[in-house]
């Protein structure tokens, strides 16, 4: 479903992510700079109480990001909300959903409202949160009237 | 420990929104999206050239805050936002600084939670805001007294807390 599309109250299909690696935590590490231990010793994270690594809680809002990955073509996240709600270990299968709750049309465009979030495979929320997803005015038609696109 | 520099922002830092960067975050977030890699398919995009992922404003520098210290590991990341302007782009100059916004303590079931709120701010190099972002962590009452013992690896806050 394109995000045009969508009604208030719809959502974007759900999808489930491959199971997340240790191998990933390492490489998200490298890619953000964030070495901290918890995330790629056992013994660090037991350390503190935790019974193993956990993945980066912003490796996790950016998993949450991909849903509208398939539409930056056409637009950009203007903001992008969330609060990490359980943590997330290797192994876990991610489902990530967004719902539309709301829309307007500004300046640069039409702006998609969403609710997101992220489940477990245990159906625990491990992350939810907002997008405000942005689809830009088109450059072909800069006289369309707001709201119509 | 922390309240004495509440409203303390830092000195802001240049960074450059490096392809390489780009192309690394971009994969290890699994996102190799076209627009963010690809320059032709995004000049053909309404952006008109290549632009960062949204999160990957977590791997520039803000500038520290003088003083200011965190834990070495324990620190739990509570919330984040990202408020954008207009979309990154590859290959730009942005200049960041941070914004110890707010302190404060909640009586828990397992003792006293320190809560402590950042804002970050990206602008382009005529002062033209680009990004800001909002971000809460949190510290166990456990956590603040290994660090108050001095036994935790403390380290100098440089920016983006590492949680």
């Amino acid at each position: 479903m394109q995000i045009e599309y969508l009604e208030v109250g719809q959502e974007l299909e759900a999808r489930t992510l491959p199971l997340l690696k240790r191998e990933q935590l390492k490489e998200y590490a490298e890619a953000a700079g964030d070495f901290n231990p918890i995330h790629l010793s056992d013994d660090d994270a037991k350390d503190i109480g935790l019974p193993g690594v956990i993945a980066h809680g912003m490796l996790t809002m950016a998993t949450t990001g991909l849903l509208f990955s398939p539409y930056l073509d056409r637009g950009f996240i203007k903001c992008f909300e969330t609060r990490f709600a359980g943590r997330v270990f290797p192994e876990d299968a991610i489902t990530i959903g967004a719902k539309l709750v709301d829309r307007e049309t500004i300046e640069q465009g039409n702006v998609y409202h969403f609710e997101v979030f992220a489940n477990n495979q245990d159906d625990n929320l491990v992350a939810t949160g907002k997008v405000a997803f942005c689809v830009h005015k088109s450059r072909k038609a800069p006289h369309q009237k707001p709201g119509t696109g | 420990m922390w309240e004495p520099f509440v409203g303390q922002r830092s000195i802001p830092q240049i960074n450059r929104v490096e392809p390489e960067a780009v192309r690394k975050y971009a994969e290890a977030i699994g996102d190799p999206n076209p627009v963010y890699l690809d320059e032709e398919a995004a000049s053909n995009s309404p952006h008109g050239k290549l632009i960062a992922p949204p999160t990957f404003p977590v791997t520039f520098g803000y500038g520290k805050i003088e003083g200011l210290k965190l834990p070495g590991k324990g620190l739990i990341h509570g919330s984040e936002t990202f408020d954008y302007e207009r979309p990154l782009f590859v290959g730009e100059e942005v200049s960041c600084y941070t914004i110890f916004k707010d302190f404060n303590e909640r009586k828990g079931k397992n003792g006293t939670l320190s809560f402590l709120v950042f804002e970050r701010v990206g602008e382009d190099i005529g002062g033209n805001r680009i990004f800001t972002t909002n971000e809460t962590f949190i510290v166990t009452e456990r956590v603040r007294e290994s660090m108050e013992e001095g036994s935790d690896a403390d380290r100098v806050f440089r920016g983006w807390p590492r949680a």
